[in-house]
């Protein structure tokens, strides 16, 4: 459907250059119809999306675009990845292209949440419906997208200290915090969810907490110090680190300071990443909430709804916050995960 | 005479740094009282005093080449993006190849690195702010490109040992920066190259109209940055067998700079000195463990480091000293 449009202008142009009018009829009559040949032969009408994706800032947003990519294959359509490197203005200019080709709708990730409203606009004035993967916006940009497809970062601590709890029973434990980034509000969220999770049980206690910046050399060090300051680590109970990374860094800090990670000390982390159900595998780490990096399908499934019956999703859509142990055969999720692009 | 043989002689110059090292170290073990506690564990020393050594020991290395390029006036702000080349590569290589032969492709990355900026320093006029932000934002993207912006973990214990491992009792990043600190002061000041550096740094000009070969000691000096940079990069990498080209060196070319000036070496060129660069690292590094100890909440890191900082400048300062003796000769 949309291969006719994106001929016409070309026609008209040629028009101009008074060129003979009845070729270009015949050839916008063939591409209609090899159009409408291709349709056919998919069963359904192909929908194309644009997606304006960040840039590789991290193994998760690696899985994110390889994931989505299958989901896309999956369905059936026909989908256009652009990467921003980390720059707002790249996104804005990908949406205007994406604008400009005409798709059927528009997925970003935004790296910021503030300076949409414009591009936004333009968007919802050429009835392109948006869909915010991963990321919500400022909320004055509320009614120019359709819905937001996103983890809740609270409930991932959340569950994670809900886990805490259950393991724990009614001994009593000093839980150690390795936080992400001070000022991300992933990293305020995960510590306030893990409180939520933990409140009402006294025997559990947050006696240290300190920033290891979401990554495996600072949750190392930072890990190396907490057992220190406890004068070798046997009073702590269990580690929560904000992400993976910094768990497996602190996974090597417990070894090397004497420490049996996963059975003398537990350990409860978010992401989910392949390395984590390695160290799970072997008996090192006990629990991990997944962020699932499949964001682009639930956003497949309400495009699809949309634009075939016109339902409206929520604008809210919330991931689920898997929690993986153990138990979970974390080799097979491991050889599942690894080729994802983590 | 005699007296001159009893006296106690400190050396004059370190004195502010090493008295801000044991003014750190005292705060330390004040916050937490097993600062300066050491057992042996699995046959190495283990205690929160060689936490600050071995975490020093990455920063100490980039300060090592460092303190030269910042004598000639230079700077190199790129050694943190070589650190996360050298360790992509080491990472990628370790599971596949021998030890050397990671080690000579790591090292020569950083090697290349370095030589590269003293290329557009010595031999195109460059300004080395500019010519090494080049490699720094460059570097950085080369990193990425090696891991494909994953973090490639390995499983080679001979590598992981450079890291995590330990040599006499000692981790072996200890004891690599003590060998580096060793090689450099002799190959630097067993000869006249460091004088050399020196008059480079003072007077380029009148330098090389004196007949010092200006233009290839700036390019060596680089190139020596570049491999200090990739081994500190290795040993990175080797600690938590993997390496992270998003964050591995981030910001630490500022911590290195931080180091080489807290040692007492200006900007301005002319002198350096290695061991209290070594000193300055430790100083930062001392200060880093000591706020992971403490307690505080991670809001105040930064502004406890920046008030440490400013306080050894502080001590430094020719103004301030100078301001102190007239203070005391006002006295009657």
């Amino acid at each position: 459907m949309v291969q006719p449009q994106q001929a016409l202008p070309e026609a008209r142009s040629d028009l101009r250059n008074g060129e003979t009018p009845m070729n270009f009829k015949a050839l916008n009559a063939a591409v209609v119809i090899c159009g409408a040949l291709v349709c056919s032969g998919a069963g359904a009408k192909e929908l194309t999306i644009g997606f304006s994706q960040i840039g590789s800032e991290s193994g998760w947003r690696a899985a994110e675009t390889t994931v989505s990519k299958a989901e896309a294959k999956k369905r059936n359509i026909n989908f256009k990845i652009a990467d921003a490197q980390q720059k707002q203005e790249n996104q804005i200019r990908a949406i205007r292209s994406f604008i400009a080709q005409g798709v059927d709708a528009i997925f970003l990730a935004p790296v910021v949440a503030t300076g949409w409203n414009a591009v936004l606009r333009e968007a919802k004035e050429a009835k392109i419906p948006v869909v915010l993967l991963d990321r919500d916006i400022d909320p004055s940009g509320k009614d120019l997208y359709l819905t937001a497809v996103t983890s809740d970062s609270v409930h991932e601590g959340k569950v994670a200290g809900e886990w805490l709890v259950k393991a724990v029973g009614s001994k009593s434990c000093n839980v150690v915090e390795l936080q992400g980034t001070v000022g991300a509000s992933v990293a305020a969220n995960r510590k306030k969810g893990f409180e939520q999770g933990i409140a009402g049980h006294a025997n559990l206690k947050i006696v240290r907490s300190q920033t290891g910046d979401f990554t495996r050399a600072k949750g190392k060090e930072v890990m190396e110090s907490f057992i220190k300051a406890d004068g070798g680590g046997k009073s702590i109970c269990a580690v929560y680190a904000h992400n993976d990374d910094m768990m497996v860094g602190a996974i090597q800090a417990m070894k090397e300071a004497g420490l049996k990670p996963g059975s003398d000390v537990l350990t409860v982390s978010i992401d989910a990443v392949p390395d984590i159900f390695k160290a799970m595998a072997a008996g090192e780490a006990n629990a991990t909430v997944e962020l699932t990096p499949d964001m682009a399908g639930p956003a497949f499934d309400a495009i699809i709804a949309y634009k075939a019956k016109g339902t409206t999703p929520p604008k809210w859509i919330q991931t689920a916050s898997k929690l993986y142990t153990g138990a979970d055969n974390p080799q097979a999720v491991y050889e599942s995960k690894k080729d994802l692009g983590y | 005479m005699p007296r001159k043989a009893v006296s106690f002689v400190l050396p004059r110059l370190g004195m502010p740094q090493i008295v801000a090292l044991i003014i750190i170290f005292a705060i330390n073990s004040f916050l937490s009282p097993h600062f300066l506690e050491l057992r042996v564990q699995d046959g190495r020393l283990f205690g929160s005093l060689v936490d600050v050594f071995n975490r020093g020991a990455p920063v100490a290395l980039l300060a090592l080449g460092m303190a030269p390029i910042i004598a000639m006036r230079g700077i190199d702000l790129s050694v943190g993006a070589v650190m996360a080349i050298a360790g992509a590569i080491a990472a990628s290589l370790a599971d596949s190849h021998a030890l050397g032969f990671v080690l000579v492709c790591a090292l020569g990355a950083g090697l290349m690195c370095g030589l590269w900026n003293g290329v557009l320093v010595a031999l195109l006029g460059m300004q080395p702010i500019v010519a090494t932000l080049i490699l720094m934002v460059a570097g950085r993207g080369v990193a990425q490109l090696i891991t494909e912006g994953r973090i490639v973990t390995f499983a080679n214990t001979d590598l992981a040992w450079l890291g995590s491992g330990s040599l006499l009792g000692l981790p072996t990043p200890i004891v690599l920066t003590l060998a580096m600190l060793v090689l450099t002061l002799l190959v630097v000041r067993g000869s006249a190259l460091g004088l050399l550096i020196e008059a480079t740094g003072g007077n380029s000009r009148a330098s090389a109209l004196a007949g010092v070969g200006t233009r290839v000691i700036t390019i060596a000096v680089y190139a020596w940055c570049g491999l200090c940079a990739a081994l500190a990069g290795i040993v990175a990498a080797a600690d938590i067998m993997g390496a992270d080209a998003n964050n591995a060196g981030l910001w630490l070319e500022l911590d290195a700079i931080l180091a080489v000036v807290i040692g007492g070496t200006s900007l301005l060129g002319g002198r350096f000195s290695l061991v209290l660069a070594v000193l300055g690292a430790l100083i930062i590094q001392a200060m880093n463990t000591g706020i992971l100890l403490s307690g505080f909440p991670p809001e105040m890191n930064l502004i406890v480091k920046a008030i440490v900082v400013l306080a050894v400048l502080l001590a430094q300062s020719p103004r301030l000293a100078g301001l102190g003796l007239l203070l005391r000769r006002r006295r009657p």
